[in-house]
């Protein structure tokens, strides 16, 4: 003891290191690496090798600065929750992900992404997707660019996420049903991957979130940050104390969050990741190597994947993004669990306070900070940054059939 | 450091003797307790000339593999296999075939390098095929096998570069994998031409068996294929016949086929 520090800010603030370049090796702690077969390592450092030369050239940065500008209509609105925040006694600002052209965050990677492809010279974009968000996306890239999309979702994802099956085929993707395991994210995944093997002279593998093999949880991540950087400035300009107490994002493979946590990692802010209580794989899971990236996910006695049970089909899933693992190990990210019962009882407060209708995902961050308000975790007067990572359009069905 | 007695018979004498002899190698694949009688489905192996077994260890998230080692996998995690439970019958099992075991990295590294090969080992296992480790990461599981006297076979495809390909043919033990395309397991109407080349290539960095894999289901497919490679490993031609109900002895009939057609093929 005896060293004086600033009140309120964590001891360790390893911000130089955090949230930066994993290096060639794709390392976060001990997360992350590159666990493919042999036959797409090949495919994976070429992906890495033209990230790395994309994000250092002005011209990409400009072209993409321009499509999320005039395409994706960012920057998204920093809004605060006026009457939820008078009803809590907290400040709680969202980040309007749900803005974004097609309703979700997952725009903003995937227009990296699809530049990314078309530089490379491919054609064919491959994507998995669970709620049909990051499918959406990627048919919606596609369509721009003039690439074609095959998105691979499992059946019982296509049942309940209908709506953005039409979407997508309306876009001009294939969208390939998986029947193999519990039929949902998970599932998908591995066939999108094992579809690549097949055909990477031609295709490229645009992944939806901050998971798979190297370079993909941090070219994801960067893709991601302008979430982060936005509020960042957002929450200066609206904040007397510029940087809010709590940064909270909800987390399935965890994009939004890691995208919103990059532009506060640095700073005093609390981070909390908000989990599936049915697919925890922190607070539930163990340490994993899965879909081609060492993290944690949830697992039985003899390390076999569980199938995640989650209302929200985009956070149905085991594992988590690697460097996700890392913050949490460091202590830097708080990981938290909301069951499908909070969730949608979020989901009926905000449409009701703000006439906000959030994602069933997007509602596990927000029905995490009605809880923790409730039960004085949050204290009176704390200053709350949510990201509303998608809107609620898509989850009718789902809510028709709870009501 | 863990001492364990030996048992089983190595992969690479008995391969390397055996090719040297003029004869080419076929190493049949099962799923590890994919039905209750699975350690029979061996034996039939066995007897009906396999060069060496490979047995996979299911995972739940089987990424090279196609849908029918999938649902041979799912067949065999839901009748309640295990790693500990395969590795106990193949202890009981003592044929006189090198026993192979493929499986992901996630079971090995949940069990640590050193465990994981020590009971491998004391299986009467010696050769190990984790397809989803690459060579960047190999090093602690090379050494561990090393020591426990397990080959760790690598996997080579022909995607990689010249520099990979050698390092792979020179880091593998037992023998080099090589898989035949850009595809995952399962059976295919034909061989690519550049199957053999690959095989070819690679024979160059290693005096190694080289033996093809991946979509190898036919004796022509077979003797096609061990024009230049080795000999062939053959999963899910078997593991489709016996998810559609083949006994023991249909699939050692099976294989019998495929080793009576490399015998004549090259007598």
């Amino acid at each position: 003891m005896g060293a004086i520090t600033a009140a309120g800010l964590p001891a360790l603030l390893p911000a130089a290191g955090l949230m930066h370049d994993p290096g060639a090796t794709g390392r976060f702690g001990d997360y992350g690496g590159r666990y493919v077969p042999e036959a797409l390592i090949p495919a994976c450092a070429e992906v890495e090798e033209a990230f790395r030369a994309a994000w250092a050239d002005a011209g990409f940065r400009r072209d993409l600065d321009r499509l999320l500008t005039v395409y994706a209509g960012r920057p998204t609105a920093l809004t605060p929750a006026w009457n939820l925040s008078a009803e809590l006694g907290v400040t709680v600002l969202l980040k309007r992900e749900d803005l974004a052209h097609t309703g979700s965050h997952k725009i903003n990677n995937v227009l990296g992404q699809a530049l990314l492809a078309r530089r490379m010279g491919r054609t064919r974009l491959l994507a998995e997707t669970g709620a049909g968000q990051h499918g959406v996306a990627t048919a919606t890239a596609a369509a721009l660019l003039g690439l074609s999309a095959t998105v691979f979702m499992g059946q019982k994802d296509m049942a309940r996420q209908a709506l953005n099956v039409h979407r997508m085929r309306l876009l001009g993707a294939e969208v390939v049903e998986v029947t193999s395991g519990s039929r949902t994210l998970k599932d998908a995944t591995s066939e999108a991957m094992r579809h690549w093997v097949t055909c990477v002279d031609e295709a490229y593998y645009c992944l939806g979130s901050v998971m798979g093999p190297h370079p993909y949880p941090w070219m994801v991540r960067e893709f991601q940050r302008v979430i982060g950087e936005e509020a960042r400035a957002q929450c200066a300009a609206e904040l007397p104390a510029a940087i809010p107490d709590y940064v909270v994002a909800c987390v399935g493979g965890g994009s939004n969050a890691a995208g919103t946590f990059a532009g506060f990692a640095g700073t005093a802010a609390q981070l909390v990741g908000v989990e599936a209580a049915g697919g925890a794989a922190i607070s539930g899971g163990q340490v994993a190597v899965m879909h081609g990236h060492r993290s944690y996910a949830i697992q039985d006695e003899h390390g076999q994947i569980l199938e995640a049970e989650s209302v929200a089909a985009g956070l149905d899933y085991p594992g988590i993004g690697p460097e996700h693992a890392h913050l949490h190990d460091l202590g830097r990210a708080r990981y938290v669990t909301v069951t499908d019962d909070e969730v949608i009882d979020a989901v009926r407060r905000l449409a009701r306070s703000e006439g906000i209708l959030p994602a069933l995902e997007s509602a596990h961050a927000i029905a995490w900070v009605l809880r923790a308000a409730r039960d004085g975790e949050l204290p009176l007067g704390a200053t709350v940054l949510v990201t509303l990572s998608g809107r609620g359009d898509k989850d009718m069905t789902t809510l028709m059939e709870i009501s | 450091m863990t001492t364990t007695t030996v048992t089983g018979t190595a992969v690479e004498p008995r391969l390397r003797a055996r090719r040297d002899a003029g004869r080419k190698l076929l190493v049949p694949y099962l799923t590890g307790g994919v039905s209750a009688d699975w350690t029979d489905h061996l034996r039939a192996y066995a007897a009906a000339g396999a060069d060496a077994v490979e047995i996979g260890l299911p995972f739940s998230e089987p990424m090279v593999d196609g849908p029918t080692v999938q649902e041979a996998s799912e067949r065999a995690l839901h009748r309640g296999a295990t790693v500990r439970g395969i590795l106990a019958d193949l202890r009981e099992v003592r044929l006189d075939v090198p026993l192979i075991v493929m499986t992901y990295y996630h079971l090995v590294a949940r069990e640590g390098h050193a465990a994981f090969c020590a009971a491998l080992a004391d299986a009467g296992v010696r050769g190990v095929i984790v397809p989803d480790l690459p060579l960047e990461e190999l090093a602690g599981l090379e050494q561990a096998a090393a020591e426990a006297a397990v080959d760790l076979i690598l996997v080579a495809a022909p995607s990689g570069t010249p520099s990979r390909q050698r390092e792979i043919a020179r880091r593998s033990r037992g023998f080099v994998y090589a898989v035949s395309a850009m595809v995952t397991t399962g059976e295919r109407a034909e061989l690519p031409a550049s199957a053999g080349e690959f095989a070819a290539r690679l024979k160059e960095h290693t005096d190694l068996p080289v033996l093809l894999g991946f979509g190898i289901s036919t004796a022509e497919q077979a003797v096609a294929g061990t024009s230049a490679a080795d000999g062939v490993v053959v999963g899910s031609a078997l593991m489709r016949r016996l998810l559609d109900g083949a006994t023991p002895a249909d699939l050692g009939a099976q294989v019998a086929m495929l080793r009576d057609a490399l015998d004549a093929a090259y007598r």
